[in-house]
């Protein structure tokens, strides 16, 4: 994922506000690790223009700022080894070595207001509850296709749409079990969402090593002050997992299954199947008999209930999907379809959290509530509409152009950042196949202070909670915070020099 | 205490994990006992011959001399200790415990784990300059240390449910292993000289042995007035207190196929059972007495082959069989 940059042109009033605010914290906070600190026009998620104190959040600024910088670097450096030698790592593979690389945690965590988060949290269920409402629709009477309110074609003639799943029910019409919303904040403070991840969101392990993290590291910040817990996580998808399972099953059996030890996200299935207390699997653990799925054990075959996934719908299952892959199940999908075994997430909901279909979710939500979203997107346009494209073409210099079927952060175009060789090579892409991109406008992105080489300085995150669906949602309180540590950049994804943040949702 | 009834269900393919992280991580320690001890105690004139020896146990002359022309310490160090293309240096152990460790992480515990990944990079970080005569010792003690660390850390942390059972049946076995090998290399190296009798090792090679095995204090205990091959032979075969006999170890690996039968209801264990019963039989001290009046070194031969065969036989029963369970 990755965040598009701040536009350049801001009114007047705004930057007039936002500098009196961050003159102020420079005044009050002109010492310690915080001086020099100065977000000028963009909003801070610490210091927070133009909102009521917290009394949490001013006493952990007054113990940022009492503590010196050495002592930061310190236990920065302390975190880092921790990381390295807990392997609470992603592998990257080049040729034929394979390095284990660490999300850098940047110690000074990222706040959310108990309004805030009323806010994020309703309306992160709002959009799940939106979402699994398309999935149901067109995977079965598709009324919103019929309505006009999305294009057929983007539905029908998506990658993400699965032909496997029409007329298929799910346990309580939940298709998105795990849902991971990409949520950043605008320079007036308002937060959108810029990208729903309703396939196999990851990330949550750090949101909760992260807070691990700041308690060895950081124990004299973080004592006495109210921060919601994180440590709910395991049994709160477990017990979801287990509502999904077929009914009359009295103790449900619910696997993680993992394409195994060499992929990159590998640290957080072991971390899902610890915390839910339940067996790690690879595809060979499995097998499926008389239309069951079975796990071999050492006292033979057992039965599996629950089946949650960390693998592609593209190598679940070699009978439907792809014939050569190595990692899933074949006859997975035949047992779920008799209703011996649940899923999660769902098979098929990629057409959910595709980029396009993300420019419609406003009036998806609309279609099905009949409510306003809680949560606006970013201003999208689809470039397969003519106006739309017409105008991409035309502002491209300051937009943000997105290829709908990457993700990453890669094959993107951000239009202030670019050359005129750039754009104009990016205008011939964009002519060619209109249909695979979106546009939106820059965003000046919220930042949190952040330990950089010149000292704590403002850098730009963006906001990723996890919502876990069974019968109800739940939201994790707070989530992954992504930092982008190079100054000035926008891009958090942690393989373009992204690192993270504990987020502490105060009470 | 009352019986736990164990109800998780361990994967199978974790269960020979289990095994062969405890055998890898083992491993590595009889390893360093052995380089260690070689270039303490075994500086006698035939130098050669005492690092040869190190090669014979691991069954790996041809692989040596196809990559060093000599057997000394500065070869058969870097060979052992830096050379991660050989397949028997502690550089591939550490390499497939961390592996098989990464495999059960979600099963063992976080230090078990934490402290693999960083004795790893410790075995990693291994250069030509740890290998000189000065470095030498130190480098085998921090092998040991690191492996010793791991044992007590298992042992304090790792949850004893069946994961446990095959995690400790793999230490025991690679443990008889390695007492046979380290049995058998000095009888074979002196093959020439003892035609006639076993006797004739000079207490000097018995001494090494029992060293590199972490017994010579027990031993002289037990045997103060001195050596003889029989009983050295039966001190390390047979012995019931000492840790790495072959025949205390092959006791614990049936106590545990027990344990698994008994308390987690597993039908996998009849086959090892039965080989054990057999191979136990041929450790008592007057079998032993028996077997040392003759030749020792066809009797280790087949002892090394059913201990692989034990393991072959634990890992058929536990992880191939077809049955359904439960509904």
């Amino acid at each position: 994922m990755s965040l598009p940059i701040g536009s350049q042109i801001q009114s007047s009033s705004q930057s007039a506000q936002s500098q009196t605010a961050s003159g102020l914290s420079t005044t009050s906070h002109a010492h310690g690790v915080l001086q020099g600190y100065d977000p000028a026009r963009l909003f801070c998620e610490m210091l927070r223009p133009g909102q009521p104190p917290h009394p949490s959040l001013t006493l952990l600024m007054s113990r940022l700022a009492a503590l010196p910088i050495e002592s930061l670097r310190r236990r920065s450096a302390d975190a880092e080894r921790d990381l390295l030698e807990r392997g609470i790592t992603f592998t990257v593979y080049s040729d034929a070595t394979a390095i284990d690389r660490i999300l850098p945690f940047d110690l000074i965590p990222r706040v959310i207001t108990p309004p805030e988060w009323q806010q994020i949290e309703t309306g992160v269920i709002q959009r799940v509850r939106a979402l699994n409402m398309f999935l149901y629709d067109i995977y079965h009477d598709r009324k919103i296709l019929a309505d006009g309110i999305v294009p057929r074609e983007l539905v029908l003639g998506n990658a993400g749409y699965c032909q496997a799943m029409v007329g298929f029910d799910v346990p309580f019409n939940t298709y998105v079990h795990v849902c991971g919303t990409d949520i950043v904040r605008d320079e007036t403070g308002a937060f959108r969402v810029l990208e729903d991840n309703a396939r196999t969101p990851s990330g949550v392990a750090y949101v909760v090593e992260n807070r691990h993290m700041t308690l060895r590291v950081m124990p004299d910040l973080i004592a006495g002050l109210r921060v919601r817990g994180v440590d709910e996580y395991g049994l709160r998808l477990h017990n979801a997992m287990a509502e999904i399972a077929p009914a009359g099953v009295l103790n449900p059996q619910v696997v993680v299954l993992s394409p195994g030890i060499f992929n990159s996200a590998y640290f957080e299935h072991v971390f899902l199947a610890r915390e839910m207390g339940i067996p790690l699997v690879e595809g060979r653990d499995l097998t499926v008999e008389d239309g069951r799925v079975w796990m071999r054990t050492t006292a033979g075959l057992a039965p599996v209930h629950t089946i949650y996934r960390r693998i592609g719908d593209d190598f679940l299952d070699p009978d439907v999907f792809n014939p050569d892959s190595m990692l899933g199940v074949r006859g997975l999908i035949e047992a779920w379809r008799r209703g011996t075994v649940a899923i999660a997430n769902a098979v098929g909901t990629g057409v959910a959290d595709d980029k396009a279909v993300y420019a419609y979710m406003p009036r998806i939500i609309r279609y099905y509530l009949s409510e306003e979203p809680i949560l606006p997107n970013v201003d999208t346009r689809i470039c397969s509409e003519p106006d739309a494209l017409a105008y991409t073409l035309e502002h491209l210099h300051e937009l943000v152009v997105k290829p709908v079927a990457e993700s990453g952060g890669y094959g993107l175009l951000i239009g202030p950042h670019a050359t005129k060789a750039e754009l104009a090579e990016f205008r011939e892409k964009l002519k060619r196949d209109p249909s695979n991109y979106i546009s939106q406008p820059t965003l000046k992105l919220s930042v949190s202070p952040t330990l950089c080489e010149d000292g704590v300085r403002p850098r730009h995150v963006d906001l990723r909670p996890f919502a876990v669906t069974g019968r109800d949602t739940w939201v994790l309180p707070g989530g992954l915070t992504r930092v982008a540590l190079r100054e000035g950049s926008l891009v958090v994804n942690s393989s373009q020099g992204g690192g993270s943040k504990d987020t502490w949702v105060l009470e | 205490m009352s019986e736990t009834v164990y109800k998780a269900h361990l994967i199978a393919r974790h269960a020979e994990s289990n095994l062969w992280l405890a055998r890898y991580m083992e491993r590595i320690e009889n390893l360093a006992r052995l380089l260690d001890v070689t270039n303490t105690f075994a500086r006698d004139a035939d130098d050669t011959r005492n690092w040869l020896s190190i090669l014979r146990i691991n069954g790996d002359l041809e692989e040596f001399y196809k990559r060093h022309p000599e057997a000394n310490q500065a070869n058969v160090g870097h060979f052992y200790l830096l050379d991660a293309g050989n397949s028997s240096s502690v550089q591939t152990a550490i390499a497939a415990a961390r592996e098989n460790a990464r495999t059960l992480r979600a099963l063992i515990s976080t230090e078990m784990w934490l402290q693999i990944n960083v004795f790893y990079s410790h075995i990693r970080g291994l250069s030509a300059a740890d290998l000189t005569p000065d470095h030498f010792t130190p480098v085998c003690a921090m092998l040991k240390e690191g492996t010793q660390a791991h044992t007590g850390i298992t042992e304090g942390t790792f949850y004893r449910d069946q994961a446990w059972h095959f995690y400790m049946m793999g230490r025991y076995l690679e443990r008889a292993d390695q007492t046979t090998r380290l049995l058998d290399t000095r009888f074979h190296a002196l093959a020439p000289r003892i035609a006639a009798a076993d006797e004739e090792i000079n207490a000097g090679q018995w001494n090494t042995i029992l060293r590199a095995a972490a017994g010579y204090h027990a031993y002289r205990r037990e045997h103060p007035n001195g050596y003889k091959a029989r009983e050295v032979a039966g001190f390390l075969l047979g012995n019931g207190s000492f840790p790495r006999s072959v025949g205390l170890n092959l006791q614990q690996i049936e106590w545990h196929l027990t344990e698994l039968r008994s308390r987690y209801n597993l039908r996998g264990a009849s086959a090892a059972l039965e080989r054990l019963d057999q191979l136990t039989a041929t450790l008592t001290q007057e079998s032993l007495a028996r077997v040392v009046e003759q030749r020792l070194s066809p009797f280790l031969d087949w002892l090394q082959r059913e201990i692989g065969g034990l393991h072959g036989d634990i890992v058929e029963g536990f992880t191939t069989h077809p049955n359904l369970i439960g509904g």
